[in-house]
């Protein structure tokens, strides 16, 4: 075979990775918009905040050590010791659960029944304020997290290909553990809602507000697990992004990816979000390497949207959305 | 008043409670008062959807709540079950004044309903629709539920059994599985019923149950409101604008009329009463 083919083999894999890696933020975003309809711009910036809250923790970093300095004059800025990393991760974890808890008390609560579009606006604030937040309490430097994953090209597939096809495969190690995070995350997910009391309530509370109440399910109480549940998402993303490419504020901007992938994989599909991913992931570095010559320039910034807005075209809710009938 | 005075009329009392327990001609048991509504005023900004109203509901009995269009019916409905919360007024509950709820808090305390214009889970199954309704009697860890593990998958079973059992008596074997944005509306109606019965309520409130039906399913309907509260003694609260549908379904009759209370009764003397014939058919102003 020529060796073209397997390179474009390669590129295809790489993509299908680099999807799992679009498709762990875009969870975060359906999930939250299947329980409220709420568009959550915030998720790429809270992928952010829990990754510097874990480098931060993990490094014993003091949280608003310059504000503190500016303030008392003091030049402290370590407590001086290393969290473990699994602790650092529980920690973080109750962080993101207290920004829910958060979130509900002081957002959401006095939005309720509110258009989506406020709901949308509040969250986009939400966004700012998490970037400004994470900002002054861990400083504005870009980071290392090193959680104990592997990086770096497998040797052992790059050896066995070489092998058998007589081509050396590149797949990153860490790529590979990302795609095993994700899928643990979406089997654990639907688990989660189809078979516990608390998955039960969330997906009642995602088709029907009033009929949720009138079985005796808490709204505010969902609507903290979901946040909750999306800060875990997040944090997965934020560690799996952060490990690759260093934690820095440019880390928000994933969100945007996110984006053609819900349009394409549908806005309240969790599997959606996955096959999304790994579409978008696939075709833009394959589209890359074919077209790439002929167009020049990196088609990687725009093939998504172009493609997001393809379907928005043809098949508005995506492919595994619900459709919209209107009833007349 | 001496200890014994004291006795004597504690024990006067219990047994006027007790002469209040009685047992229908067809052999339903009816207790004393488990709901009651006392001198409740609900305000809309300057309307008065519910203008110092007051009556109980009896354990075991049918209510029927009656009146024109814009009576407050759905509104004292609404007040009972929490979505509404009146200015004034208070709400007793099996013996005690409730203190303001939200709905969710009342469907814990047992009081399951169903909507005017159905609130059911479009994009479930029926079984899964009905099975909500068993989701305040769930207790099983989440971890234990989500591997399936012992208890919880027992658990799940007992739940799916007492499901089905109120699939059968509605008799809604058939679209046991099938989507319920799928249905018709008429068995729409019959699974938001199943939904609320399924959570084994203290007491059922049905908003308009039989709007919008033909007469095979009115009838339908109102064999299984009969039926449940003849099996399990469901103490049941209604709202109709059939008044043929309320007089034979019903024990006990509220006549609303622009946020009042007009007439208060059985059936047949609040058919006879002078302000509800009045109210349901025009008051001729010449004789004024």
């Amino acid at each position: 075979m020529p060796i073209e083919v397997f390179f474009a083999i390669e590129v295809a894999i790489n993509g299908l990775m680099a999807g799992v890696m679009y498709a762990l933020v875009a969870l975060g975003f359906v999930l939250i918009f299947k329980a409220s309809g709420i568009f959550n711009f915030a998720q790429g910036v809270m992928a952010l905040f829990a990754a510097l809250t874990l480098v931060g923790l993990q490094t014993g970093q003091i949280p608003f050590a310059h504000l503190i300095n500016a303030i008392f004059g003091t030049r402290m800025h370590h407590f001086g010791w290393d969290l473990p990393t699994i602790v650092a991760i529980i920690g973080t974890m109750a962080v993101m659960v207290l920004l829910a808890f958060l979130v509900e008390r002081l957002v959401l609560k006095h939005l309720v029944n509110q258009e989506p579009i406020i709901l949308f606006m509040a969250t986009i604030g939400l966004a700012y304020l998490l970037e400004g937040l994470g900002d002054v309490m861990w400083g504005a430097e870009v980071k290392q997290l090193d959680v104990g994953l592997p990086q770096g090209a497998s040797v052992w597939i790059g050896d066995t290909t070489y092998a058998l096809f007589g081509y050396d495969f590149f797949i990153d190690k860490l790529a590979l553990w990302a795609a095993g995070i994700a899928a643990v995350l979406v089997i654990g997910l639907t688990l989660f809602s189809q078979y516990t009391r608390q998955g039960r309530a969330l997906r009642a509370v995602a088709d029907d507000h009033q009929a949720a109440l009138s079985v005796g399910i808490s709204l505010r109480a969902i609507w903290v697990l979901t946040w909750s549940i999306a800060g875990f998402v997040a944090l997965v993303a934020g560690i799996m992004w952060g490990a690759s490419s260093g934690v820095q504020f440019s880390l928000s901007l994933i969100a945007l990816k996110a984006l053609p992938v819900l349009i394409l994989g549908g806005f309240t599909s969790i599997p959606g979000a996955i096959v999304g991913g790994l579409i978008i992931g696939v075709g833009e570095k394959l589209f890359d390497f074919f077209f790439q010559p002929i167009v020049g320039g990196a088609t990687e910034n725009w093939f998504a949207y172009m493609l997001a807005l393809v379907f928005l075209l043809f098949r508005p809710q995506g492919l595994f959305g619900e459709k919209i009938i209107e009833r007349v | 008043m001496s200890i014994s005075d004291a006795r004597a009329l504690q024990v006067q009392q219990m047994e006027s409670a007790d002469a209040d327990i009685f047992t229908t001609p067809d052999g339903r048991r009816i207790g004393g008062p488990i709901l009651e509504m006392r001198n409740i005023t609900l305000r809309f900004g300057g309307v008065v959807a519910i203008k110092d109203i007051s009556f109980d509901i009896r354990e075991g009995e049918i209510r029927a709540i009656i009146g024109p269009n814009g009576a407050g019916k759905s509104s004292m409905l609404n007040v009972i079950s929490g979505f509404y919360h009146p200015q004034e007024g208070e709400v007793w509950y099996r013996g005690m004044r409730r203190a303001r709820m939200r709905p969710y808090e009342v469907a814990r305390e047992g009081i399951a309903r169903t909507f005017q214009n159905i609130a059911l889970f479009e994009g479930m199954s029926v079984l899964d629709n009905i099975m909500t309704g068993r989701l305040n009697h769930m207790k099983a860890s989440i971890l234990a539920q989500a591997v399936w593990w012992g208890p919880a998958a027992r658990e799940e079973a007992e739940h799916r059994e007492k499901v089905e059992k109120v699939i059968d008596f509605l008799e809604i074997q058939h679209i046991r599985k099938t989507p319920v944005a799928r249905l018709p509306y008429g068995l729409k109606k019959r699974v938001e019923l199943a939904r609320a019965l399924a959570a084994e309520p203290k007491i059922l409130l049905l908003d308009e149950p039989m709007a919008g039906m033909n007469v095979e399913e009115k009838e339908d309907m109102s064999r299984f409101i009969l039926d449940v509260n003849d099996e399990f003694g469901t103490t049941t609260v209604l709202i109709e604008h059939d008044m043929g549908v309320v007089m034979d379904l019903s024990d006990r009759v509220v006549v609303m009329d622009y946020g009042k209370k007009i007439g208060d009764g059985p059936p047949e003397e609040v058919r006879n009463n002078q302000a509800v014939i009045d109210a349901y058919l025009g008051v001729s102003h010449d004789d004024a």
